[in-house]
């Protein structure tokens, strides 16, 4: 097999994050995703396109091992972070995913207050000593999620209370403040206004300065915007991967060009 | 002709009534239904219901007063002289039925027949012998007067049960002829018969509520009837249950609503715990096959009858804490305590609290539990902050419908802690609760006129507010967390 090489070649190429070789996701019997491979560059962005269905979400959710609470989900393959293989079993998927944080499609607010919702994950992780500190990270993550100057009145209210588009980002200014290497966004601004997406696409742009941060979006002009990287799925397959410039300009299959021109999709 | 006949005749009316107004439907428009105001079989519904609805009302209503009218009646002839000294119009009454029940009897045997009937008077005949031999045994000899009464009874329960017939099957036709000459093509069918529906619903629940506050009226009846012979300040406030049924007794309900929550709480500190763990590991740690297994053999026990966990108190538990526990620390030495009842109730319990907790955690939202874990928290982290405060306000009502459980349960209680009314910390002593005593002010030859059984309906009272007060506080509970949750 070539994945072997190829993975001695990750360790050596230090801008290499995380990558996939020869990855296949199962659901039971449906092969959702075929025989993958991608590199995913630190400080970069590299966004997810491709139809509905396609098969981007499972991908994504193979990257910090979500996949492991779908009973009927199966991983096949080498998914590797800084060079390890993540589904190695002396790996902890717990501490996995607070290194590869993950904001969702549907906004998931804990039932909780604003400000626990974000200090939920630096309490876990232990990150802040005294409560001035914890104020500080909760503080800097609402700022990140331009959700600051919304709430900070109301820190102390249900976090489930607020808009819907309020309510993600104030997923992403949680994630955020677990302050993850890899941070995977699964659509999140599928429910925000223009103001909002501009909000947060400014904060990728900012991210990209310390992490990676991997996107799934419909929006041709949100990859075009705020990516480096693209990749293309279709029925499965990583069809087309590159620099996001290439791919939109001048693709080189002829199924990323009809998507991107709206024939497909 | 009896009710159930005559039912399924006025079912059997309303049906015919449902084709015939489709049929006359269809022809008031000479068959082109697009211009009827309603679909034909709305027509249908609503000449059903009028056909059905007043008749059974009516045959309700005539069911229920016609006994009373003819017992006032017959009672209203029975010669005070007839009574025995000592009894009362309402034991001759009932001699009345019971004698009228045997002449059916024998009747139906074919040993009596209604002109022989005609000419049969107590002072010629061993009415009692008679009876005797259908199964009806009569305390004395038939005086004339009530063997009159029961002939007279028996003639306008008669009367009474023909003349319903004829009414209802006369309503019946007629609202079936007057609805069906009021069909036309504007009728509004649909809605009327939606209306109708409607305050059927409505009516329904009406009786429901009409029974709870009909329980209660009795109840607080009862209670005040029992207040005017024994002072309220002695009830609420005096701290021994010592009935007489002399005279004289202490009626202080203290002692009991004291074993009442006493021995609730120890089901509770069984239940609850043991409950949620069985809950949290059903619904987030067992796999598929262990849940199909385990969920049902936990709800058998709910399926348990309480006698039986009685019998398990009061033979296996009881003697096991007061040989192991009670004896060697020398608290106590009786098999009937506390802990006794506390313990077998809480496994009695743990089914209520771990199914319905189950329940509610399985309603969590997947994407909250995919939150926490993406946020690298584990599994116990986040059922510990995500899951459980989530299910919160759900499990709280759990808790307390157990609550309520505890308080009302009674066979496990007489079985299992006794019945003596004490108040004490020891959980090794026995005590007992307000149902338990409930049931023994009751039982037994008691007439209901002295304080003594009537202190039943007070305690009854008591237990209704208790928990009526446990439902309202889960409610408020519940509420204000959903305010904050959702
Ligand atoms: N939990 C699951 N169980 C079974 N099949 C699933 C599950 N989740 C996804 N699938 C299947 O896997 C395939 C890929 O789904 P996925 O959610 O990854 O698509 P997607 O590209 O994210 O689509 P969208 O853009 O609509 O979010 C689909 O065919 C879907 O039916
Ligand atoms: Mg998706």
């Amino acid at each position: 097999m070539f994945d072997t090489p190829k993975r001695e070649a990750a360790v050596t190429k230090t801008d290499i994050k995380m990558s996939a070789r020869n990855c296949q996701v199962f659901y039971g019997d449906n092969q959702a995703i075929k025989d993958v491979d991608v590199d995913i560059d630190d400080k970069t962005v590299t966004a997810f396109i491709g139809p509905s269905g396609c098969g981007k979400s499972t991908f994504l959710r193979c990257l910090n091992r979500m996949n492991d609470t779908i009973p009927i989900c199966r991983v096949e393959g080498t998914i590797t972070l800084d060079g390890e293989d993540i589904y190695d079993p002396k790996v902890d998927p717990v501490q996995l995913r607070a290194k590869v944080g993950m904001v969702f499609q549907k906004p998931n607010p804990f039932p909780k207050s604003i400000y626990d919702n974000i200090a939920y994950g630096p309490r876990i992780h232990g990150l802040a000593r005294s409560r001035a500190e914890l104020d500080d990270i909760v503080e800097k993550s609402l700022r990140r999620g331009a959700l600051w100057d919304e709430v900070k009145d109301r820190l102390h209210e249900p976090g489930t209370g607020l808009s819907g588009g309020q309510q993600q980002r104030l997923c992403i200014a949680r994630a955020v403040a677990t302050e993850p290497e890899v941070l995977l966004m699964d659509e999140p601004c599928s429910a925000l206004d223009p103001i909002a997406t501009a909000q947060v696409e400014e904060l990728i742009d900012e991210l990209k300065q310390n992490f990676s941060v991997v996107i799934v979006t419909h929006s041709m002009q949100q990859a075009a915007r705020v990516s480096q990287k693209t990749a293309f799925f279709h029925l499965g397959n990583l069809v087309e991967y590159g620099e996001t410039g290439q791919i939109f300009t001048n693709p080189r299959d002829p199924r990323t060009e009809s998507y991107i021109t709206g024939r497909i999709g | 002709m009896n009710v159930g006949i005559l039912s399924l005749i006025v079912l059997g009316l309303a049906a015919l009534g449902y084709v015939l107004a489709r049929r006359r439907a269809l022809a008031v428009v000479q068959g082109d239904a697009r211009l009827l105001h309603s679909r034909t079989g709305y027509y249908g519904q609503l000449v059903f219901l009028l056909t059905a609805v007043p008749a059974f009302l009516v045959m309700a209503i005539w069911l229920f007063l016609q006994p009373i009218l003819i017992e006032q009646r017959v009672a209203e002839n029975i010669p005070g002289t007839a009574i025995p000294e000592g009894g009362d119009l309402t034991l001759v009454m009932s001699d009345v039925r019971r004698i009228a029940g045997g002449i059916d009897a024998m009747m139906a045997d074919g040993s009596l027949g209604e002109a022989q009937l005609k000419d049969m008077h107590a002072d010629q005949t061993d009415i009692r012998a008679r009876l005797a031999g259908v199964g009806i045994a009569l305390g004395a000899e038939v005086s004339p007067a009530v063997f009159e009464a029961a002939k007279s009874y028996r003639k306008m329960q008669k009367t009474g049960a023909l003349a319903m017939t004829v009414v209802v099957l006369g309503l019946a036709l007629g609202m079936m002829g007057l609805a069906l000459s009021r069909i036309s093509a504007t009728l509004r069918a649909r809605n009327l018969a939606e209306s109708f529906v409607l305050s059927l619903l409505i009516g329904a629940s009406l009786v429901a509520i009409a029974t709870t506050a009909g329980i209660v009226l009795s109840l607080l009846f009862e209670t005040w009837h029992f207040f005017q012979l024994y002072p309220a300040r002695d009830f609420f406030f005096s701290l021994t249950w010592n009935p007489q049924f002399r005279g004289g007794s202490d009626l202080g309900f203290a002692p009991l609503i004291w074993g009442t929550l006493y021995v609730s709480l120890v089901a509770l500190i069984v239940a609850v715990p043991i409950g949620l763990m069985i809950a949290i590991y059903l619904a987030e740690y067992a796999g598929k096959r262990v849940r199909s297994l385990a969920k049902p053999a936990i709800e058998v026990l709910a399926g348990i009858p309480t006698i039986v966990y009685g019998l398990f108190a009061l033979i296996t538990v009881g003697p096991f804490i007061r040989d192991w526990i009670a004896q060697p620390t020398g608290l106590g030495d009786s098999s009937s305590s506390v802990l006794t009842a506390g313990l077998v109730m809480g496994i009695m319990l743990i089914p209520f609290v771990s199914s319905l907790s189950d329940d509610i955690i399985n309603a969590v939202p997947q994407a909250l539990r995919d939150g926490s874990y993406g946020l690298g928290a584990t599994q116990s982290e986040t059922i510990k902050q995500v899951i459980l405060p989530a299910a919160l306000p759900g499990v709280v009502g759990a808790i307390l419908l157990a609550a309520s459980r505890a308080i009302g349960e009674t066979m496990i209680v007489v079985m299992g802690a006794g019945a003596a009314a004490k108040m004490s910390l020891n959980p090794l002593e026995a005590m007992t609760t307000v149902t338990v005593k409930i049931v023994s002010q009751l039982t037994g030859d008691t007439e209901f006129a002295s304080p003594e059984t009537l202190v039943a309906f007070a305690l009854g009272l008591t237990l209704f507010v208790f928990t009526l007060g446990l439902n309202v506080l889960a409610l408020y509970i519940v509420r204000k967390y959903r305010e904050q949750y959702e």
